[in-house]
């Protein structure tokens, strides 16, 4: 705990909220109220997630958000008024770790926040992946629910390995696609619905009711934390 | 009998001499300085005059004035603004004139304007520069001008023939009579002599030569005569309107309206300036007719006509052409609808017996036929005598030899064929054959090869039929009397025959020109649009007129756009364009064969609605308009014209409409969202407050916290609401399509609404074999969610909701119902309209949720109704075209 954050966004009364509900769940706060302000701070201050607003006075947030990303690697969550999928995609694509509109529920950002941390910090290394009933097994590409073996092909194991490797992060239809199946098939979004709707039915316990393979309408999916 | 000769003022002179005054104000005023000749000093007196107004704090500025390096004239000019004269390249050597446009646009008061008879450099705007003063006059500029009576239309002909000089810079009378103040300038003959000779007109040499050609004694009092006849004429008429205008009884004079009535001789030229001089003393109203007949017009006769017709227009007179092959009786026909007390017309001159009898009976009979109106008839002199010779050559003998000898071929093979039947049908039936051939050919050529037929038909009819054969002797009495029947007949049956030909054709032409108009009239209203217009519009100028043509219309500001009609050939310069607005400004004619800027290629017409104008049209012509055809041309304008204002006036009343609509949208917009957003942040505010001030026990804190949180998701919902129904209003909803499972879709609308829904039995219905769809899964995701949110809204809590999806025939259904109350039966074609609420709608809707779900249905070309249940409840019904792909094609 007590990683520093930072916040990047020109509305006071959004800064205030944020250092209110973040240092009661004990961050470290830095804020910066224009573009110029916040690439400064983030070199100096080396904080261990970014909350980056797009709609700032003196730059556009994207362009903060590619010039951050030419050298910082810590999570940076987009939190903005823009609210169409278009903007969110483009973020995402653009090396935003999540992205969250505003009016946005503090529990959830925080959530985020969390998930995002323990992500850049959790080593990757660990070949099992426990999610209540479910483990997987990517060493041996098995999964496991309630102990039995599902059956799964190589396609479904690779999606379903990749969206849990990125748990808690929404990852886009098109980044997905070109993981799985390969940069041929970014525009065949058809595959994915398939192949998540037959991953739901073998892992969730309820598949009307997705509680690990969510859809995020128009952008992607994210694996439930 | 005539009512006109009451001692009353005629209401319709009333009314305009009343907007006569109204239409004056607005324009500047012309005051012109008159005079008999030069040196009597008008620019001195004009100089003078503006002196003083000057002093008086009077913005004055000369604007063109010629002092002719007279010295106290060039002293008086000092002081005055002067504006600088504009070069011309007149065949090399520079012409200064008058600079319009800057006097225009430096707008004084009053501008001196010298010499307004003045003939424009080529290449000017204007051919002469009272129409320069015209334009000056529109601009609201008071104008101080100069004029000697030789140059007025109406009186060159008389200057000409007492000085034996002629006038060729004239002016239409109508603009002298026009003038806001005329003042005389005057000296006696003696007076104006003496300045001669001391130099103070003209250098010492030239004075000498100009006293013995010009300026003789004589001339001098007879133009001194003329020009106070005229200002003296003038005051006369003043009064007379001013008595007219103030209801003052007193000797109408006026109740006299002359009709002259011309014809395409020279002679009409004296004709009409003579009946102009005859108005202006009687103080009459005067108009002008041309009655067209059968009569055949020779290029040159037309020349004539037509140059008669623009000389009754710059004297201001009124002109109609009418149609009717009897002259006397158009005459008086006319002159008995128009109320005329005078007939004038020139006396016809015989060029032989026949045509003197003809004539003598025109005289007779317009005598007995005009009744109680006064007819004149006015001589011809010697001058015009061989002139009007010359222009009588009879038409119809002009048929050439061709004709001739296609006749006689045409009798000769007739004669051979009853040369071989006469002995069965015997010779006097053969005369009939004969009679038949020569009535038959009158039906194809003129006059001429009748007279001929006639004649070479019983010359063999004679010869050959009539015994004794082969002599030309006649045996029998009676065969005398036919043969001479026979030629008469022949000849009457030609003539005759003849003369209905050029009428039919005249009569063929105008009935050809009523029905383009007709057609062009109905096409005209079965279209609508600006576009549609000027296509039809060209589409007809080429098939009547074989012009081709370009049109420029008005913008929303009533400007002239500079934007011509796209599918036109012509291509106008920028100089060109000019010319187009000043025709648009002007409402007049301009360019090539008129007298405003005629050096360019095209001839520029304004298309002038009942009250404004709509644009102008550019034609390319080959040759000059004739009358008929002008008149023709300015009907067709005329249609396109007013077809145009409606159309204008369509967009107008639309815009206004929408203005209107919008209007009304925002009153209901700014009623709702008012109510709407003050409620949660009323909530809000109150339970921060609370919060704020006092402490409560931590249940109590709990309530308002959750109050709070309401409220927030209430007014973020009408956000989003608002921002949504913004959207679809810029129209920049385009649906991202891409595949979809509308499991997935059905799910996420569920789970966005778990807390709503809890209440309610929800019942989701999708067929196992529903394939993947195309839409955009968070347009139709919001669509969803509204209808549901709807149907929790609005149905009781415990009954059932269905969300049933099916996929048939490349479309999407998809139904959400409730058990709800419904809507009332003649509320279901509205529930879609923005701001629409149920009577018995709960608080917290806007009345947007249903337009938005329309709105983003429509953007995916689908469809969306509102039905009642049969047992109770609401039923929408969304159907989409959607591109479909199987879940099992996919996997393979």
């Amino acid at each position: 705990m007590n990683e520093n954050i930072l916040i990047i966004d020109d509305e006071v009364q959004i800064r205030r909220l944020l250092e209110i509900t973040l240092s009661a769940s004990g961050y470290k706060i830095s804020e910066a109220a224009t573009g110029k302000e916040g690439m400064t701070m983030a070199a100096t201050r080396q904080p261990a997630l970014i909350i980056l607003d797009l709609g700032l006075p003196d730059a556009d947030g994207l362009d903060i958000l590619r010039k951050l990303r030419e050298w910082y690697e810590k999570p940076i969550l987009i939190l903005s008024v823009r609210n169409s999928e278009e903007d969110i995609i483009k973020a995402l694509d653009n090396g935003a770790n999540d992205y969250l509109t505003k009016p946005f529920r503090t529990g959830e950002l925080l959530a985020r926040i969390r998930v995002a941390i323990r992500q850049s910090q959790g080593n990757s290394d660990n070949p099992i992946l426990v999610f209540g009933s479910l483990i997987i097994d990517l060493a041996n590409h098995t999964a496991r629910k309630n102990n039995e073996l599902i059956k799964l092909t190589s396609t479904e194991f690779s999606l379903l390995a990749l969206l849990a490797k990125n748990e808690g992060r929404v990852l886009t239809h098109q980044y997905i696609l070109k993981e799985v199946w390969g940069m041929g098939y970014v525009e065949q979004t058809q595959y994915l619905r398939v192949f998540i709707a037959q991953l739901r039915k073998k892992v969730e316990d309820e598949p009307t009711k997705p509680r690990l393979l969510n859809t995020e309408s128009g952008i992607g999916y994210r694996f439930g934390y | 009998m005539d009512f006109t000769d009451d001692n009353r003022p005629n209401p319709d002179e009333l009314l305009a001499s009343l907007i006569n005054e109204e239409e004056k104000s607005k324009r500047g005023k012309l005051k012109i300085f008159f005079g008999m000749c030069a040196g009597v000093g008008k620019t001195y007196t004009m100089l003078q005059t503006a002196q003083a107004e000057k002093l008086k704090g009077n913005e004055i500025i000369i604007g063109y004035v010629e002092t002719h390096n007279r010295k106290e004239t060039a002293e008086l000019v000092k002081g005055f603004e002067l504006i600088p004269r504009k070069t011309y390249d007149y065949k090399s050597t520079p012409v200064q004139e008058m600079d319009l446009d800057a006097i225009i646009a430096r707008k004084p008061q009053i501008v001196l304007v010298d010499e307004l008879a003045h003939t424009n450099a080529p290449g000017s705007r204007h051919a002469k520069r009272y129409q320069d003063v015209q334009e000056i006059l529109e601009n609201g500029i008071n104008v101080y001008t100069s004029l000697n009576v030789q140059h007025l239309e109406s009186r060159s002909e008389t200057v000409a023939q007492i000085t034996g000089i002629i006038i060729r810079e004239t002016l239409p009378d109508e603009i002298f009579e026009n003038a806001d103040e005329v003042e005389l300038v005057d000296l006696t003959p003696d007076e104006l002599l003496q300045r001669l000779s001391e130099g103070k007109v003209y250098a010492p040499e030239r004075s000498k030569l100009a006293i013995e050609n010009f300026f003789r004694k004589g001339n001098i009092t007879a133009l001194r005569e003329m020009a106070l006849r005229i200002v003296a004429d003038r005051v006369d008429k003043q009064l007379h309107d001013y008595m007219q205008l103030k209801r003052i009884k007193g000797p109408w004079k006026s109740g006299l309206h002359l009709l002259v009535a011309i014809s395409y001789t020279q002679q009409s030229t004296k004709l009409l300036r003579w009946a102009k001089n005859l108005s202006y003393s009687m103080g009459a109203s005067i108009q002008a007719i041309y009655v067209e007949t059968m009569h055949d017009l020779t290029s040159k006769e037309r020349e004539q006509l037509d140059k008669n017709i623009t000389l009754a227009g710059q004297l201001g007179i009124k002109f109609r052409i009418i149609t009717n092959s009897d002259v006397v009786k158009a005459i008086v026909d006319f002159a008995q609808k128009e109320n005329v007390t005078h007939i004038i017309v020139g006396k016809p001159r015989a060029i032989n017996v026949l045509s003197m009898l003809r004539l003598g009976n025109f005289v007779n009979r317009l005598i007995r036929y005009s009744g109680n109106i006064d007819v004149y008839i006015l001589g011809s002199d010697s001058e015009t005598k061989d002139k009007y010779k010359e222009k009588v050559s009879i038409p119809s003998f002009t048929s050439n030899f061709q004709q001739y000898l296609t006749v006689s071929l045409f009798v000769i093979l007739a004669s051979v064929v009853c040369y071989l039947i006469k002995d069965y049908a015997g010779y006097q039936v053969v005369s009939f054959g004969l009679l038949i051939l020569v009535s038959i050919l009158a039906l194809f050529y003129g006059t001429g090869p009748i007279l001929l037929a006639a004649a070479l038909s019983a010359l063999i009819w004679d010869y050959f039929f009539i015994p004794p054969q082969f002599t030309l002797h006649i045996g029998k009495p009676e065969d005398m009397l036919m043969l001479i029947m026979f030629f008469i007949i022949a000849l009457l049956n030609g003539i005759l025959t003849s003369r209905v030909r050029p009428q039919e054709k005249k009569i063929r032409v105008r009935e050809e020109r009523t029905h383009a108009l007709y057609q062009l009239t109905r096409e005209l209203t079965m279209i609508s649009g600006i576009d549609e217009v000027s296509k039809i519009a060209i589409k007809y100028i080429q098939k009547y007129f074989n012009l081709d043509c370009a049109i420029i219309l008005k913008n929303d500001s009533n400007q002239l756009d500079n934007q011509l009609n796209q599918d036109t050939k012509i291509k106008l310069s920028e100089n060109e364009l000019s010319i187009a607005s000043w025709v648009y400004k002007h409402s007049a004619k301009a360019g090539k064969y008129t007298d405003t800027l005629p050096s360019t290629d095209y001839t520029f017409y304004p298309l002038t609605g009942n009250n404004d104008n709509m644009g102008v049209i550019a034609v390319e012509h080959g040759t000059v308009f004739t009358q008929g055809e002008e008149q023709f041309w300015e009907a067709f304008l005329s249609q396109i014209s007013s077809k145009y204002e409606r159309e204008f006036l369509r967009n107008t009343a639309k815009k206004a409409f929408i203005l209107n609509e919008s209007d009304k949208l925002y009153k209901t917009l700014f009623n709702s969202i008012s109510h709407e957003l003050r409620i949660p942040v009323a909530t809000i505010i109150g339970a921060a407050d609370t919060l704020l001030s006092q402490s409560y026990p931590e249940e109590t804190k709990l309530k308002l916290y959750s109050e709070i949180n309401t409220a927030s998701i209430r007014l973020n919902q009408l956000i989003e609401n608002l921002l949504n129904m913004s959207r679809l209003e810029s129209g920049r909803i385009t649906p991202r399509l891409d595949w979809c499972d509308i499991n997935d879709l059905a799910n996420k609308v569920v789970d966005n609404l778990k807390q709503e829904l809890l209440p309610f039995r929800l019942y989701i219905v999708i067929p196992a074999s529903m394939p993947l769809v195309q839409i955009d899964f968070g347009l139709i995701e919001q669509v969803l969610h509204n209808l549901v949110l709807n149907a929790t809204q609005n149905a009781p809590v415990g009954t059932s909701i269905r969300l049933k999806f099916f996929h048939d025939n490349g479309f999407l259904t998809v139904q959400v119902m409730d058990r709800g109350a419904g809507f009332p039966n003649d509320d279901l074609q509205m529930v879609f309209n923005k701001f629409y609420r149920g009577k018995d709608a709960k608080a917290g809707g806007t009345g947007l949720g249903l337009s938005i779900v329309k709105g983003f249905i429509e953007a995916h070309n689908g469809t969306v109704i509102a039905e009642n249940r049969q047992n109770g409840g609401a039923i929408f019904t969304i159907k989409i075209p959607v591109k479909s792909i199987n879940h099992l094609e996919t996997t393979k």
